[in-house]
Parts: C-alpha cells; structure tokens; sequence
C-alpha cells in the first residue's frame, strides 16, 4: 500500500457529495421514470420539440461565434480608454439573470420597444420578437460575450513574436497566424455554447413557447406543470441527458483549462493594422448591443423602485435566502470532491452540466413527498438544485487551486502529521481563497437569478425575485418588473461582489 | 540505528537497493551522481515512497509501514519549506502541534526557537518579507521544536549562494547535531560532506553503499564516484 503524499482528508465528505449529486442528478430521474405512467414513445410534439432544440442551440452558437470573431479581433489589436473595463464587463452577462436580460431585450426589440418605435415611424409593421428568432436573439446576447473572451484569449496567446516574424516576411497575418489559432478555438468555444443553449429554459418559456418554439426542458415544465405527465417528461430528460452528456463530453475533451481568463489586459503590437474605423465600429456595436438592454432595465426600473409591494422585497428576501444556502452547499461539494480528486470525481463533478433542471427538481419531490407538502421544502428544494446545477463551476475554479497547493504542500503536511480539518483549516482554505471567493460569488449570483424549478412548484408564499418577476410580466405590469429587474440583477452582482471581494482582500500569497 | 534492511525501492524502470544503518547522531551525506536515487532514499525513509521489499527499523522499531506524518523524522525539502501564509511563528508552531493550538509554554518554545536560529523579534513577519536565508533559519527553528530525532536534508540550501549555504550548513551542525539529531543530507557537492558530514554513503549503479567516513571516502574515491567527481 502506497502512502499519499497529502495529509489525509476523511472520506465521508466526498463521498457524501457525490452520492449527493448522483441522487439529484440520476436518481431523480429514475424517481421521475419510476412514477411515470408509460403510454408509448414520443409524439410528434415532442420530436418538433428535440428539432427546435438542437437548431436553436446550432444557430445560437454559428451566430455568437460570426458576431464575436471581428469583435475580439478589435479588441485583441487596439488600445484604447474603458478597454479593460469592457473585457470585465464581458464576464457580466454569465452573473445575469435571464430573466433581467430578457426584459431589457423586450424593452430593445419588443413590441413597444426602441427598434419598434422606429419601425413604424417609417411606416413598417412592427416586428415580433417571439418565436426562434427571440430565443436566438436572446442566447446571442449572454453567449456572444463568453465567445469574444474565448478568442480574445485565443488572439493573445499567440506569441508576439510571431507577429514581428509575420512583420518582418511581410507575410498575411490572418491566414498565418490568426486562421490557425481560430481552427483550434473555434470548435471547443462553439461546443460550449451550444451546451449552454441546449438546456436553455427561461429563454424559451420567455421568448419562446408555443407549439413551434419549445425547448425539450420547456417541454418537461409543460409536461409536468399542466398535464402531471410524468412519463413524457422522464423520457424527455432522457433525450436531453443523451444530448447533453454527448455534447458535454465533447466540449470537455477539447477545452482549455481557464474558463474566466487571465491576463486579457495586454495587447501584442501589430504592424499591419491600417483602417481602425472597422475595428472601432465592431466595438462600439457590440457594446451597444449588450449595454443598450441592460441601460433600459435601469432606466425604466429606477422610478419605481422604492414603490414595489411588500410581496416583491419578501422574494427578494427568499432569494437571497437560497442564494445564500444554494452557495455554502454547493462550495462544500466541491471542495470535498476538489479534495479527494481523481476520475471519479472529474465525472461527478460534470454530471450536473447535463441534467435538466427541472427533472432534478421534479425527482427531488417525488423522493420528498410521500414524507412533506411539496410547497413546504419548495425553496429548500430549489436551493438543492442550484447549489447542483452551479457545482461544475465551482469545482472548475477550485479544483485547480486545490490540486496545486496539494503539490506544492502535501508533502510537507504529510511530514508534519497535519490531518483532515488542521490541513483543510490552516492551509488549503487560505491558499485558495482568490478562487474560492470568486465560486461562492459566481454560485450565489446563479442561483440568484435562477428561474427554474421553482416555477414549477412555489405558490405566492414561495415566491422568488425571478419568479415575482416572472408573473410580473406574464401580468404585463412591466415598470414594477422592470423595478424589481433592477432590484434583482444588483442584488446578484452585489452578492457576487461581496464573495469576490472577500476573497482578495488580504489574500497575501 | 536507524537501518534500511534490503530495502528495495522501485520507480518505473529505477530500482535502488538499500542494505545500511545510520548511526544515532551522526551527520551522514548521501553523495552520488544525479539520477542516482540519493532523493529516492530520502523520501522513502520520510514514507512518501513504499518499498517494494525490505524494511525500514528504528531502534528495532519497524517503520515500514507508518504514514508520514507518524514517523520519527522532520524534512527539509528543495523548496516549499514554509506556508507563506503562515507567519514566521506558525510555521515554527506546526512542528509542535500539527494544528496550531499551542499553549503558553508551547508559544515560548517557538520563541526560544526563533531565538536560537537567530530570528528574534521575526515572529509574526510573513516568509514574503524574510530573506532566502532567514526563510531556511525558519524552516530549521521547526525542526529543533519538533520531538522527531531523524532529520532528512533533501538539498534545502541550493537555492542560497555559497557563503550563505555554508552558514546554514553551519547552523545545522551547531543546532540539530549538538541535539542530538540524526542527519541525512543529499549532496551533490563533495566540500558540503567535508563541512559537516561525519560519514558519507556512495548512491550509484542502483545500490547504496555502507557509510564511511567522509574524508576517507573523498579522498580514496571508489570508481563510480571517482568518475563522478572528475
């Protein structure tokens, strides 16, 4: 028997967490095929389903990488005021809540919208938003900006050397340099993407809907939610599981480690730039496209915001609740699983990414309801179920850092008989506070915003923000949604703020 | 004694044999070319490495199969002595108690440690703030607290310049060896033995030979070290 070269940590911890993510994501889905009525395959809806799914998520991710090449070519070669605070910016849109976006692309490209106006003031029918150009448009919004920094890390990991070379041989840049590097980043980026978008479900119930723009997880909310159909939506999450593990797999093979990026801050000197007005161009739209919804939001919540009903801050006040919770719960996972490493737990820790929410929320009733009223654990639930949902980017932030202080201290703790809590306590919690401060954030922000599973089961009593605001604009009272948009995507990044923050400061490496 | 009974240990491809004592006490350098397995043998001896056969005794104790952290002995490694976020005190304390609750006596231990190594008033400075060398006094001061009477030197002072590695290397000899400590240092250099190595084994051609006396093994060297020393 070989010793390890760490201290020893205690098993339970690990293995209590992945039995813990093996219940919410597999077994749940047994519980929701075990209830299930079986009455024959899948129907022609659900099939129209599964096609819409798949093409949505192929456009979504063409359309997100076409739009972002040019952009983060700009920004890879020019410098200029607000660049850095742009880049940082371009992180933002994976912290919002969809349901915030959703509202300032309304308040863009709705029916009573910017682009509307204009419209018909030259006379034109105005355009609908709704449908798959919506779900598209949307998804293009919070994945155009993960793109540009894929290749904008892309763009500066090419050597500066390399572009002196090209100089000096007055040698074509792009098809020397840039058309590789694309080649290599392109597919793992689009993969991505097209993961995110295939589990999509606040964009579709939002932008979507109806018989022709239904994601599969839309289909397992309208299979659960109105015809208690059990069966269709064990086999649906099925289909999705299938998908998403085939999808997940190959996005997992071929992407680097950083996901959030270092060192986007330098720019490598070119010699063969003439015409910054495109490049300046791309930016300016780009930034418009993605600030213009976020400055309506502001512009049309900010009147009212200290007029919303008391039943609005009580959601707000839930949320934080489960935000809270969802985050301790899910950074105890992953620091278990980040502990005992190896294969194993690599497999658990992606698992979740290929889940449907909404039968993990589903199952976990099913578990809990011959024993509770599903109203009464409905947020303990969803807590559950983002803590579960947020792990693997948890477990990617954290797992690295943790695995590097185990090589660069392990064997030293081991030598001075430092064990489980002592090691856990005095060196690995302060080694790697920077990226466990910035998990804790990145998992209460998501689970913040997340409108999910909640949907399915909470009565007003139950209420989160995003769901207040959700009903909100299914009552088209949109200048409260708008306050209480406001009110949800500042509560998300201050609670993101706060955790990062936390983590930096006096962090002394 | 501390003895390596046929120990074998195997990595891969590399097998060492081991069949020697160490006397109680004494400074003994491990001198060999590299590759040889001189580091091999220390991290077995520490248990970061199982021995595919053989035995490892203390006193008649066998040591075998203990975990690391059980075993008699304190290591210096090449690097990563310290936890630099620990403070100069901290990282003394864990080598007395492994979860840093210390009582007051404790504390005035660490102190007089620190003292002795000659870091007095350095205590709650963070490695970052102390010197190459002042960083290595902190990393001895741990080893002179901890009750563990085998001490493992895996090339601790490379990184130091000469003067400032012959200084440490001084500091051993009059801390650890005037308490009693039995030494075991990696070297590559032959004038570290001849500092303060009281005997010195040959590692090379996949064996560790018998220590003997420094000075005779440098001065008479067998082949292997003969082609090693140039």
């Amino acid at each position: 028997m070989a010793h390890s070269a760490v201290p020893v940590t205690a098993r339970w911890p690990s293995a209590a967490a992945a039995a813990l993510v093996l219940v919410l994501t597999l077994g749940t889905l047994v519980a929701v095929a075990w209830r299930a009525e079986w009455g024959g395959g899948l129907a022609p809806a659900d099939w129209a389903a599964i096609r819409f799914t798949v093409i949505q998520a192929l456009l979504s991710a063409l359309i997100s990488i076409v739009l972002a090449i040019p952009v983060a070519r700009a920004l890879a070669r020019r410098q200029f005021r607000g660049r850095q605070v742009l880049i940082t910016l371009l992180g933002a849109p994976f912290l919002l809540p969809v349901i915030v976006a959703v509202l300032g692309l309304l308040a863009v490209f709705g029916r009573g919208g910017i682009v509307n106006d204009a419209v018909t003031a030259l006379g034109l029918e105005p355009i609908s938003i709704f449908g798959l150009h919506g779900v598209v448009l949307a998804h293009v919004f919070f994945n155009m900006p993960l793109a540009i920094r894929f290749l904008l890390q892309g763009w500066l990991a090419i050597p500066a050397e390399r572009f002196r070379l090209a100089a000096s041989l007055n040698a074509p840049v792009g098809r020397l340099l840039e058309w590789p590097m694309l080649r290599s980043v392109v597919p793992s980026t689009f993969l991505v993407i097209f993961l995110i978008c295939l589990t999509s479900f606040a964009v579709a119930l939002t932008m979507g809907g109806g018989p022709r723009a239904t994601t599969v997880e839309l289909a397992i909310y309208q299979a659960v939610r109105f015809d208690f159909d059990l069966g269709r939506a064990a086999l649906l999450a099925c289909v999705q599981f299938a998908l998403c593990v085939a999808a997940a797999f190959l996005a997992w093979r071929v992407t680097g480690e950083d996901m959030m990026g270092a060192g986007l801050d330098r720019v490598v000197q070119r010699w063969d730039l003439r015409r910054p007005s495109i490049d300046y161009a791309m930016i300016t739209c780009a930034a418009l496209f993605l600030l213009l919804p976020l400055a309506m939001v502001v512009w049309r919540g900010l009147p009212g915001l200290f007029e919303m009903p008391t039943t609005i801050w009580l959601a707000a006040s839930r949320s934080i609740v489960v935000a809270i919770g969802s985050a301790a719960l899910c950074i105890a996972m992953a620091l278990a699983l980040a502990l005992r490493g190896g294969a194993m737990v690599a497999v658990i820790g992606v698992l979740p990414l290929a889940a449907s929410g909404l039968v993990v929320g589903t199952g976990a009733f099913l578990i809990v309801f011959p024993f509770v009223r599903p109203s009464d654990v409905a947020l303990l639930v969803t807590m559950l179920v983002n803590a579960t949902l947020a792990l693997p980017f948890a477990l990617r932030s954290i797992a690295p850092a943790v695995a590097q202080v185990q090589t660069d201290y392990g064997r030293l703790g081991a030598s001075l008989n430092m064990t489980g809590w002592s090691w856990l306590r005095l060196v690995v919690l302060p080694r790697i506070r920077r990226p466990l401060g910035f998990a804790t954030g990145l998992a209460a922000a998501l689970s913040m915003g997340d409108l999910g599973v909640i949907a399915l089961f909470a009565g007003q009593a139950e209420e989160t923000l995003p769901l207040a605001m959700y009903r909100l604009m299914g009552a088209y009272q949109m200048e409260t949604a708008a306050s209480a948009a406001l009110l949800l995507v500042t509560l998300s990044l201050a609670l993101f703020w706060i955790c990062d923050r936390g983590g930096r400061t006096n962090a002394d490496m | 004694m501390l003895t390596c009974d046929r120990l074998v240990l195997q990595q891969g491809l590399f097998s060492l044999t081991a069949n020697v004592g160490f006397e109680v006490g004494l400074v003994t350098a491990l001198i060999g070319p590299s590759g040889a397995g001189k580091s091999t043998l220390l991290a077995a001896i520490a248990g970061f490495l199982q021995p595919s056969s053989g035995r490892l005794l203390w006193d008649g104790t066998n040591l075998t199969d203990a975990a690391p952290g059980a075993r008699p002995v304190s290591v210096l490694f090449q690097d990563n002595n310290l936890f630099p976020h620990l403070s100069t005190a901290q990282n003394v304390g864990l080598g007395l108690r492994p979860d840093l609750k210390l009582d007051g006596a404790q504390h005035s231990q660490v102190g007089a440690a620190l003292a002795d190594v000659g870091l007095d008033g350095f205590a709650d400075r963070k490695p970052s703030a102390l010197s190459g060398g002042q960083q290595s006094r902190v990393a001895l001061a741990r080893v002179l607290v901890a009750d563990r009477p085998i001490v493992l030197l895996d090339e601790p002072f490379a990184a130091l310049g000469p003067a400032l590695k012959d200084e440490m290397l001084d500091l051993v000899r009059s801390k650890l060896k005037t308490a009693g400590k039995t030494i075991i240092m990696v070297t590559h250099d032959p004038s570290d033995a001849r500092r303060i190595a009281d005997q010195a084994a040959l590692v090379a051609d996949g064996t560790v030979a018998q220590p003997v006396a420094t000075d005779s093994l440098l001065d008479n060297p067998p082949p292997a070290l003969a082609a090693y020393l140039g």
